[in-house]
């Protein structure tokens, strides 16, 4: 009857010394290799405010999705590729990496296992990108309000877009969100990855707060 | 479904017996295993269907229940026991059962990190599973409150408001009557039937 | 050198520009039918142009090394090199930049490039997906290839030359001296490894999102993203204009200006049809599936065509 402890993991991603085969020996530090920890920069929009507004077009009318289906949210995705609903013809198309895309769908609630798997991803994107939390338990929690184990507001570890309420939103308006979305970044107020990059602390501290397993660097690529 | 009770009741020393909702029988903590090999190898029931546990906390004991299958009879078998509950930060302490299904170690590792009741021995029990590196009171058991815990945890939007569901259908449909009629389906027939009438 | 042209290099940027724009309205054209055989309504024509000025538009990039960066600029060069090398419009002085005898072996190889500096970006980037589709790809590519190079040998071997500009020439006159009337079974053997290499339905494994993520290009973002996506869009036009070269009679210069594009036009987009054609038929491959296809049929009818060639001439 002992106190409940892990054990301890991922001690392959601790410092150690390595023996090369010509003898030499070296310390190795994982966390270091897999992933670069560099503070995010702040990336100003362009001075040249037409350049800048014919950028922000075609940012909104040619979206890259990473849609993170670990909720039930995500169920409403699908149907947008399909005949009925067809996406496509708003320039909205699904990414399989989030290296590639611009749009990060949060198909529902986030649990602490996954938010730490959407901090990854959100921070793998290239900016600039945007975040769309879908259904209500992205907003407060929704129905999993009082949960020992579901974020309640998504907006304090990442910078979310555009909220589309509802349980479960329609897909109709799954695609009033993207509209909206598409307006919000034609009018410039899209800056999200920058706004992360200035209250990096802020979030970081949230982040850490509640993910008790921070076995990744601060910030990973 | 008798018959197979009856053989087992020659063999174990079975506390209870009920088929109220399903047949349940319930054993001692250390009958337990040899019961489930003895089901598993000559009484048929080779598919686990799942381990899960209860938190009596006014009797201060848990409940184990396995839920076993018999694909040949296509009957089921629920076996019980109870165990001593240790206040947290100690664990209860059960025997482990992986050796007889590979799944077994997959709900011994839930049963551990959702209620606190450890598993000497079954492979990769003390790794966290669903809640990496949970801190707290195990948050199955009773004496953990989850409202508590998350408004402290997960920063809670303010102007969060809940209604009765009942209640507030009624005073959305029916603003006129007040909520007299206790009985909410029949209340909806009568009055679309007055509608149409009106 | 003395008497080098330097307006070429003008000429060749010009045919590049002119390629991409093409190639980016017939993805547009072509999406907008894949779209239509699905019911849909599909993306808009000039999709493909927005798509890729977003992508050059994106602000943060990483780099995971020097292959890495050279990864994009191998596949670009492959792609712009078969464009640069190839008389595009045989007979006019600006479409045939830089063809010169023995440019069949230089396109042979161009054509292998890209995928080589796909596999060692895609490898260098250190994803496991992407190593995967990188051994997936190249082994396909590989067995495409095979049926490919028997052809070119063969049609080598009936004009009596390396150089594309007079295989173009052999075939002018009527279209009865086509490679399509005087070899077809070469033309039957290419156009089957052209399904391979144009990534689409039956042999899109690779590239398929369903699959794999993404495949050797999984970690590639931003402008080394949008470089790839260019050379997507100039590759399948440089090739099929090669194998209009090849087997349909080339493109030549007639007197009317607008005649000879719209001849271009024609013979490009239905041969580009093809690949679309059967993408839409037949369901996709998986990789042992179509490297054994590729070593059964089109390397069976190449063997064919190199016999019969070298019989007939």
């Amino acid at each position: 009857m002992a106190k409940m402890n892990y054990k301890k993991r991922f001690s392959d991603l601790e410092k150690r010394m390595v023996t090369s085969p010509d003898g030499e020996e070296f310390e190795v530090d994982p966390m270091k290799d897999y992933f670069s920890d560099a503070r995010p920069k702040v990336h100003p929009p362009s001075k040249i405010t037409p350049l800048e507004n014919f950028m922000n077009w075609c940012r909104a009318e040619s979206i890259y999705i990473l849609g993170f289906g670990t909720g039930c949210g995500a169920i409403e995705m699908r149907p947008l590729m399909s005949p009925m609903y067809d996406a496509f013809r708003f320039g909205i198309h699904w990414r399989p990496t989030p290296r590639q895309s611009t749009v990060f769908v949060i198909g529902g609630y986030a649990s602490v296992k996954t938010i730490k798997r959407i901090v990854r991803s959100y921070e793998q994107m290239q900016g600039p990108k945007w975040v769309i939390g879908l259904c209500s338990c992205t907003i407060n929690g929704g129905m999993y309000w009082d949960s020992y184990n579901t974020v309640n507001r998504l907006d304090h570890y990442i910078p979310v877009d555009v909220y589309i309420t509802g349980c479960m939103p329609r897909p109709e308006a799954l695609l009033d969100g993207f509209t909206v979305l598409k307006k919000r970044i034609k009018e410039g107020r899209g800056e999200g990855s920058n706004e992360y990059a200035e209250n990096f602390d802020w979030y970081k501290a949230n982040q850490k707060k509640i993910i008790k397993s921070w076995d990744m660097p601060d910030y990973n690529w | 479904m008798e018959r197979i009770i009856e053989n087992i009741k020659k063999q174990f020393p079975l506390q209870d017996v009920n088929s109220d909702h399903g047949w349940f029988i319930t054993c001692e903590k250390k009958d337990v295993i040899s019961l489930l090999t003895h089901l598993k190898i000559t009484g048929g029931f080779t598919h686990l269907i799942l381990i899960t546990a209860v938190d009596w906390i006014e009797e201060d004991r848990f409940q184990l229940t396995y839920l076993l299958n018999n694909p040949q009879l296509k009957i089921r078998l629920g076996l019980r026991t109870f165990i001593e509950r240790s206040v947290w930060p100690d664990e209860s302490e059960m025997q482990s059962a992986h050796h007889l299904w590979p799944a077994v170690k997959t709900y011994q590792r839930e049963l551990h990190e959702m209620f606190g009741i450890d598993f000497p021995g079954s492979p990769e029990v003390n790794d966290p599973l669903i809640l990496e590196y949970w801190d707290d009171i195990p948050p199955y058991r009773r004496d953990f409150d989850t409202k508590k815990y998350s408004e402290e945890t997960y920063f809670p939007r303010e102007g969060r408001g809940s209604n009765d569901p009942a209640e507030y259908m009624k005073s959305q449909l029916y603003p006129n009557e007040g909520g007299k009629s206790q009985d909410f389906p029949q209340e909806i027939s009568k009055k679309s039937s007055g509608e149409k009438n009106a | 050198m003395a008497d080098f042209d330097y307006m070429k290099i003008v000429y060749a940027a010009l045919t590049i520009f002119l390629t991409i724009n093409y190639g980016l309205i017939l993805q547009g054209i072509i999406g907008k039918i894949y779209a239509r055989v699905g019911k849909r309504m599909g993306i808009r024509i000039f999709q493909p142009y927005v798509n890729l000025i977003r992508q050059w538009a994106t602000r943060t990039s990483i780099s995971h090394g020097v292959m890495y960066y050279l990864g994009p600029v191998f596949r670009f060069s492959g792609g712009a090199g078969i464009l640069i090398f190839l008389p595009i419009i045989y007979g006019a002085p600006i479409f045939s930049s830089f063809s010169f005898a023995g440019d069949l072996v230089l396109i042979s190889y161009f054509m292998f490039l890209g995928t080589l500096g796909m596999a060692l970006g895609g490898g260098e980037s250190g994803h496991p997906y992407a190593a995967l589709g990188v051994s997936r790809g190249l082994s396909q590519v590989t067995m495409a290839e095979i049926p490919m190079i028997m052809a070119v040998y063969s049609i080598a071997v009936q004009y009596h030359s390396l150089n594309i500009t007079e295989i173009v020439a052999a075939q002018q006159g009527s279209f009865l001296n086509w490679t399509l009337f005087t070899n077809p079974i070469a033309t039957a053997a290419a156009m089957l490894a052209f399904l391979g290499s144009m990534m689409r339905s039956p042999f899109d494994v690779v590239l398929a999102p369903q699959e794999i993520p993404i495949g050797p290009p999984t970690e590639y973002q931003s402008q080394f993203l949008a470089m790839l996506m260019t050379n997507r869009t100039i590759f399948p036009v440089a090739k099929t204009i090669l194998f209009v070269n090849f087997f349909f009679g080339g493109v030549a210069l007639y007197d009317n200006y607008l005649l000879t594009f719209l001849v271009f036009f024609l013979k490009t987009f239905l041969v580009y049809m093809w690949s679309v054609f059967v993408g839409l038929s037949f369901p996709r491959f998986r990789v042992d599936h179509s490297i054994r296809w590729f070593l059964k049929y089109p390397m069976l009818i190449g063997l064919i065509s190199i016999i019969f060639v070298n019989i007939r001439y």
